[in-house]
């Protein structure tokens, strides 16, 4: 069975996605990352689609199905080396990837994540010492 | 109209539909399609591909490069023996979807071709044939 490798990176996920993808590689992606964001409980999702010479609607469903999922488990997602000419043609198909966090480098990419996942973070801690008021700090 | 040169595709499974991607790629470069009209028809190609196989059953495909005299086009025909469209209006509309996808494919190839034609029959099967023209 054919896979797209997934890199473990500290919290986060690494993706690089280098084959035009059939549609059942797309789903088993899908599969392959939730399994892996649980098992490693990974803060962030990253997703460099920079080899990627096409995006139609089935592969934008597959990314922002993704994204989605990855939410409700916990971990953002960024999508990073769009091409120019993906960008338009996902514009004019009618797709703009609403909900889908994109960065054009991975660099850029990485830089989200840590900031979205610290952010998270500062307010999971806030909304504690909120419901525990006057009492010893948590650590 | 004068046919360059033509070639036939299988599409019976989803890496048909890769083939599909690949070999209208080929072609849309070696007719001097610029990089974002190359990337629109392989994406078109893509959309009516998996339409042909997830809705017509598994069908064909037919390339064509074509001349009309003035300008150098890529012509893509879809056929299928699958159980037709019952409203082929409602289908070219965006959101509308009888399947699971999100209802992008007909409307948005239509916006990502020069020409869009369809014609289906119920239990007999469809027709889609799309036409770029090159600038």
């Amino acid at each position: 069975m054919e896979h797209i490798p997934i890199l473990r990176m500290g919290e986060f996920l690494l993706i690089t996605v280098q084959v035009d993808m059939h549609d059942r590689l797309a789903l088993q992606l899908q599969d392959d990352l939730t399994t892996k964001i649980v098992q490693c409980g990974s803060r962030g999702v990253l997703i460099d689609i920079s080899s990627l010479e096409v995006v139609d609607s089935f592969i934008g469903r597959m990314l922002g199905n993704i994204a989605s999922m990855s939410r409700i488990l916990d971990a953002q997602t960024v999508v990073v080396g769009m091409r120019p000419a993906v960008a338009i043609t996902l514009v004019e198909l009618g797709m703009s990837l609403p909900g889908i966090r994109t960065a054009l480098t991975v660099e850029r990419g990485m830089q989200i994540l840590r900031t979205e996942v610290a952010a998270i973070q500062e307010d999971a801690e806030a909304q504690a010492s909120e419901e525990n008021p006057g009492g010893s700090p948590q650590v | 109209m004068e046919v360059l040169k033509s070639e036939c595709l299988r599409i019976r499974t989803s890496e048909d539909v890769v083939n599909v991607r690949t070999s209208v790629r080929k072609l849309a470069a070696e007719l001097r399609f610029g990089i974002v009209d190359q990337t629109k028809i392989v994406t078109a190609a893509s959309e009516i591909a998996r339409n042909t196989l997830d809705y017509g059953r598994g069908g064909d495909l037919r390339m064509d490069a074509i001349h009309n005299g003035l300008k150098t086009g890529l012509r893509l025909t879809f056929l299928d023996q699958g159980p037709g469209i019952r409203d082929v209006d409602q289908a070219l509309t965006d959101g509308f979807s009888s399947g699971n996808g999100m209802g992008l494919g007909l409307g948005g190839t239509r916006r990502l071709m020069d020409e869009f034609n369809i014609a289906s029959k119920l239990n007999e099967g469809t027709t889609v044939t799309i036409t770029k023209w090159s600038r």
